[in-house]
């Protein structure tokens, strides 16, 4: 099978590898690069645990071909605490009783950072169609809502 | 939160200093900055990927296997059936003495169920392992099935699991888990009103979103290592050793952490085969279900049918309770006759009842092998329990809630079982439901207590 080379910024990092065409995003980084932050759950982009941000945008790992991503930016769940310390969402999620088995935790901060990137100030509604394309199957949704909206509140204190 | 200390505290030590405190969970940390590990995100140089081939029929005599094909496949290592499996045939429960084996790990001459596994290709890449799978050939000589549990019990049934000889399973009691106390008949005979109504549910899967599977690592000593995100460890790992006669020395199990569950991982599927696949090669496995093998192949909760015939008194109290249950096994017992007999002891429901009669059946037919889903055995029975409740109190005019309030087990009361009720707290917990709902009963409900003195 041909191998293609791909490069791309995984949270601020450089990374080079040669892949097996056809080969996802979610398998690049899991298998390739060792970022395991997203998770594999269904394959065909309707669990959302396998979320990532490319170039600022919310996307499926597992439905990208990691070979289109060349150049990208790509932000995962793994490079958000920085220098030891967590993301507001990250400490929302511990402190809100927002993770249970935590497997779809990654995928929803990292669709949760999306929003608050784009809107700041969501509203509940906001949070809840953000979130709509991750599944938990713990059913914990109300606390990652308040988790979400906590996380703004924090947000919208520091600047101010 | 408020702590309610006055309930049993005569029978508890009050130095308590964790009940009512937040606590952070321990994992989380590990979940919000995406470091948890689970099984799938271990990797091994060379690791190999075992994808199965599946019955595409309910009942099936195998007349032959062909695997040449696929071991030709480029990229394909090895191609197991039921013949590499040291002990092929085995049920969980015979840990505890419950047999008899009745499920193969390869299928062997036979298939019982659309799914069922037949043949484990091993291969280089996940992609080569389905393309062989894919090539190759089973002959099936396909047989009449049959799916419905009050079929199944008919004479003339077809036999859907040769190991039990017939379609229900033998318990030391007989044909069905029973319970007998105080006379049903003369109850029935006794009560104002007679209420006999059906339930039935369907199978339901738990769905985790994180699908079940294994990584198994040889190590250098003739060990081996498997990540597994079993429910179950000392299950699979004792099931493990009996089916690949092996010494639990032998095998290290490393779990613990689950990506959602709910019982559906406690059954012993994925592990054996992946270490015996891992022995044979020399190489690391891997053996994850697809989304749609979670959905269709792993066991859901069973479907269940439940007959509940009821005699009540027109001031309330419940004087007769007999209950039929069937439990739907599908092809293989797995945890199923655990979950029908626990059925049999839940169906009196937390309620005193002077004259119950209980039969419960655990069928096979040639369905998905059911097991355990949160409350296995009890969750659909007290669906049933409960709205029959508000069927019984609709039919002699009473509020449902008061209505149990007259039937609330209490301390020192006989079950059906014959095992007297200790802490029932039942009456307690609908007072405090009572306020907290705002669905007040009479004041005299709110007067009684599930603690009787000297009970």
């Amino acid at each position: 099978m041909a191998k293609v080379p791909v490069q791309f910024t995984l949270n601020g990092s450089e990374k080079a590898e040669f892949i097996e065409s056809g080969t996802t995003l979610l398998h690049a980084l899991r298998d390739k690069i060792g970022d395991t932050s997203p998770k594999g759950g269904c394959h065909q982009g309707t669990c959302g645990a396998c979320s990532v941000i490319i170039d600022g945008e919310l996307r499926l790992s597992c439905l990208m071909l990691a070979e289109t991503c060349s150049g990208a930016d790509i932000q995962t769940a793994a490079g958000l605490a920085e220098g030891g310390m967590l993301h507001p969402l990250q400490r929302a999620f511990l402190d809100a009783f927002a993770t249970q088995c935590g497997f779809c935790t990654p995928g929803m901060i990292i669709a949760a950072k999306v929003l608050l990137d784009h809107t700041p100030n969501p509203s509940r509604e906001d949070v809840v169609e953000a979130l709509s394309g991750n599944i938990c199957r713990c059913t914990g949704y109300e606390p990652i809502i308040q988790a979400v909206l906590a996380a703004a509140r924090a947000n919208s204190q520091n600047a101010a | 939160m408020e702590l309610r200390k006055d309930y049993f505290a005569d029978v508890r030590k009050d130095g308590l200093n964790e009940i009512g405190q937040p606590r952070p969970r321990l994992d989380s940390p590990g979940h919000v900055t995406g470091k948890t590990a689970y099984f799938a995100d271990r990797n091994f140089p060379g690791m190999l990927h075992l994808k199965m081939v599946r019955s595409p029929h309910h009942h099936a005599r195998i007349r032959s296997i062909d695997t040449s094909e696929a071991e030709k496949h480029p990229g394909v290592v090895r191609v197991l059936t039921a013949r590499d499996v040291p002990h092929n045939v085995y049920t969980i429960l015979i840990l505890i003495q419950i047999g008899p084996e009745d499920e193969t790990v390869l299928a062997d001459g036979k298939v019982r169920w659309k799914g069922e596994a037949v043949v484990a290709v091993l291969a280089e890449t996940e992609r080569a392992a389905l393309e062989a799978a894919a090539k190759v050939r089973v002959d099936y000589e396909v047989l009449p099935a049959v799916f419905d549990m009050e079929e199944a019990l008919k004479p003339g049934a077809p036999v859907v699991n040769e190991y039990h000889g017939q379609n229900y399973y033998l318990y030391d009691s007989g044909e069905c888990r029973k319970v007998r106390f105080g006379d049903v008949e003369a109850g029935f005979a006794q009560a104002d009103h007679i209420l006999e109504q059906t339930y039935q549910s369907s199978p339901i899967e738990h769905a985790p979103t994180e699908t079940t599977g294994c990584v198994v690592a040889p190590e250098g000593n003739d060990r081996f290592t498997c990540y597994t995100n079993t429910q179950a460890m000392f299950f699979t790992l004792d099931n493990a050793s009996i089916i690949l006669q092996m010494p639990g020395s032998k095998l290290h199990f490393v779990g613990g952490t689950v990506g959602g569950g709910f019982g559906g991982k406690v059954d012993v599927i994925v592990e054996p085969i992946a270490i015996l696949a891992a022995k044979l090669t020399g190489r690391p496995v891997s053996f994850i279900y697809s989304r749609e093998e979670e959905m269709q192949i792993s066991s859901p909760r069973a479907a269940e049918k439940v007959v509940i015939k009821d005699g009540v008194m027109k001031d309330g109290r419940i004087v007769a309770r007999k209950v039929i249950g069937y439990t739907d096994a599908g092809a293989y017992s797995r945890h199923s006759p655990y979950g029908a007999q626990k059925g049999a002891a839940h169906y009196p429901g937390p309620y005193t009842i002077p004259n119950v009669w209980i039969d419960t059946y655990c069928v096979y037919t040639n369905r998905t092998p059911s097991s355990a889903m949160r409350g296995f055995g009890v969750t659909i029975g007290d669906f049933a329990l409960e709205v029959q409740m508000d069927k019984l109190a609709r039919l002699i005019g009473m509020d449902p809630f008061e209505f149990r309030f007259i039937n609330a087990y209490r301390d020192g009361d006989m079950k059906a079982h014959r095992q007297p009720t200790e802490g029932a707290a039942l009456i307690e917990c609908m007072q405090e439901t009572s306020r907290a709902a705002n669905w007040p009963v009479a004041e005299k409900y709110m007067a009684m207590s599930s603690y009787r003195k000297g009970a």
